[in-house]
């Protein structure tokens, strides 16, 4: 059911060094990649059907296609690992066991795209996938892998490692640009692209730590066998990170199209307790959550997940067992995405900090029947009237959650406490 | 609607914005400066090295001052207004000293899911102190933070920079006995 693909470094000894990394025949697919045309290597990626792993799904060939060949100005790549998406780790755990990896596709992808300075984002959190990558690339500095002249014909790149500070809104790639630059991670109207104007008003192209590891692989093994795993639509293997109540949380990477039940059931060893499934949000906290019983007869892959109405996303999965009151977990999504607001739009701004104390009204008990409309009313007015989709990823769960559990949301009203839990978690009191 | 939560008087519920310089002077060592030197070769322009030279800052001097906004400020040639606007938006820079642990427990959904907030409820008990507060000798600081990416450890901690869970509330107490034990 797994295919270990990204994650088969994982488990070796001293998995992060350089030496443990060669052993494997680490590094081999850039001199491969060196003797080929850049314009294939992006027609091979295109061909791969290989997807945007950070969570929109974007074709990655494509979004460097889009990259003038020609340019006055030097380009450059961001890597993104500013992994910051409630329920997701895949990318720490990339980081931590296989940093060269992550060299080695940013090596490949900056020769096929014409970049000549790579900055690797990581999210300020991070302790130990930060001192990896720093030293991996250290290493791959020494051994001749970065710097100048790489393939004897000129090419040259350098790539820094640099550490965000704690905003989630720098996971958003124009806000990740903006922080790059030292300035507040707040998002830029597109367009123009990136791939245009991007960091320091230079092409830029900016890819999940998922996507560029995905990239030495596809070099290796060619198209037509990354398309051996996954479906037409969505080829090739996807990391899931799962949490909450299973009995075997943890980093699955499976092919696209696997059952939802699959996961869960099988290799997550199924919900704790023996317990039944409520509610699954399977893609990150920001994609509309599915009912158990909607989870269990859901593929994952991005057409199924869209036909279920909701999105694969970054594929942090959050699974929820019988005891769950929907009404606090949603109001504890909402504490996070009102605090997370960048504050320069006003309807994310305002709108996150409204649905969350709407939210936690009802969730002491003290809410009102028309609250519910109130908030579908607000959320209403949040999706597609700002600049970035922060206020699309605080509204969609809301309205999803009311949509699916309206007779829960109905119970607290007037209750006076949460009917589920049997007392309330008393956010109000507690927000600061 | 009314207005049932008093309304945080700034965005990101931090300190108001009034900064006032003590006039005591902070410089880099000269270990520090060669490395800020470094940091400046691997950007195009100055001001890009902002975040990473607060780092550096906020590892030199514990947390970042209005001094130390001053002097990133010249040190970058940005108006401190600038440096202040970032250092403001940002959860990880510090405009208090903090202290010598640093326990921030994840309350957002998987670790709450695992029984989060009766690893917080706990914590707080047994250092004696509140979210954003730092224990009279200084030795522990306590705060929440979103997510941490490491879900599959819920409820999980981030103490200094080190990630530490699953946490129940008994150990949790055990961690914070070895820390204070760590820290004399």
């Amino acid at each position: 059911m797994e295919i270990k693909r990204l994650t088969k470094n994982f488990g070796n000894p001293e998995s992060w060094t350089l030496a443990a990394y060669e052993k494997t025949g680490g590094y081999q697919m850039v001199k491969k990649a060196f003797a080929m045309d850049p314009e294939a290597i992006i027609e091979l990626v295109k061909q791969s059907g290989l997807r945007g792993r950070g969570g929109a799904g974007f074709p990655t060939g494509m979004k460097w296609g889009f990259v003038p060949k020609q340019s006055d100005k030097p380009k450059y790549l961001c890597v993104n690992a500013d992994e910051s998406e409630p329920g997701t780790f895949k990318d720490r755990y990339l980081l931590e066991h296989d940093p060269h990896a992550l060299v080695e596709g940013i090596i490949i992808s900056c020769w096929a795209v014409g970049i000549r300075y790579a900055y690797i984002y990581i999210r300020g959190e991070f302790g130990l996938p930060y001192y990896r990558i720093e030293a991996a690339v250290k290493e791959a500095y020494e051994k001749g892998y970065l710097g100048s002249n790489l393939n004897g014909k000129g090419f040259d790149l350098d790539v820094t490692v640099h550490r965000g500070a704690g905003a989630y809104i720098c996971g958003e790639e124009t806000g990740l640009i903006e922080s790059l630059e030292g300035k507040k991670g707040q998002p830029r109207l597109k367009p123009p692209f990136p791939a245009v104007v991007g960091v320091f008003g230079c092409p830029t192209v900016v890819n999940n730590v998922e996507t560029i590891q995905s990239i030495p692989w596809i070099i290796e093994h060619g198209a037509e066998e990354y398309r051996k795993a996954g479906t037409e639509k969505s080829p090739g293997t996807k990391l899931f990170s799962v949490s909450g109540h299973v009995k075997r949380p943890g980093v699955y990477e499976i092919p696209l199209g696997l059952p939802c039940k699959t996961l869960v059931h099988d290799l997550c060893g199924g919900i704790i307790d023996g317990k039944r499934q409520k509610a699954n949000i399977v893609g990150g906290s920001s994609v509309p959550i599915l009912t158990g019983e909607e989870a269990d007869n859901v593929d994952l892959d991005y057409e199924s997940l869209a036909a279920a109405g909701t999105m694969l996303g970054s594929g942090g999965m959050i699974v929820m067992d019988e005891d769950t009151c929907m009404v606090w977990a949603l109001a504890v999504l909402l504490k996070f995405y009102a605090h997370e607001s960048c504050g320069q739009c006003t309807p994310c701004r305002e709108g996150t900090g409204w649905i969350r104390n709407l939210v936690y009204r009802l969730e002491a008990g003290d809410g009102k029947r028309e609250d519910l409309d109130k908030l579908l009313s607000i959320t209403g007015n949040m999706m597609g009237t700002t600049i970035c989709v922060l206020a699309d990823a605080a509204a969609m769960p809301t309205e999803s959650f009311i949509k699916k559990f309206r007779a829960e949301f109905e119970a607290h009203v007037g209750a006076g406490r949460c009917p589920i839990r049997g007392k309330s978690a008393h956010f109000l009191a507690h927000a600061h | 609607m009314q207005p049932y939560a008093k309304p945080n008087l700034d965005i990101a519920g931090r300190e108001a914005c009034h900064v006032e310089s003590m006039g005591h002077s902070v410089a880099f060592s000269d270990a520090s400066m060669e490395r800020f030197r470094h940091l400046l070769t691997r950007y195009p322009n100055k001001q890009a090295a902002l975040l990473p030279t607060l780092w550096m800052a906020q590892q030199e001097f514990g947390w970042i001052s209005t001094e130390v906004i001053e002097y990133v400020s010249e040190l970058l040639e940005l108006p401190p207004s600038h440096v202040y606007g970032v250092v403001s938006f940002y959860t990880m820079y510090y405009r208090k000293p903090m202290g010598k642990y640093h326990i921030q427990l994840c309350t957002n959904l998987s670790c709450m899911l695992m029984g989060g907030s009766t690893v917080l409820d706990a914590l707080q008990e047994k250092l004696g102190i509140g979210l954003g507060e730092t224990t009279a000798d200084g030795m522990f600081s306590l705060d929440e933070v979103e997510c941490l990416a490491a879900c599959e450890m819920a409820p999980c901690c981030q103490m200094n920079d080190e990630y530490h869970g699953p946490l129940t509330p008994e150990s949790v107490g055990r961690f914070v006995d070895e820390l204070r034990a760590r820290g004399k």
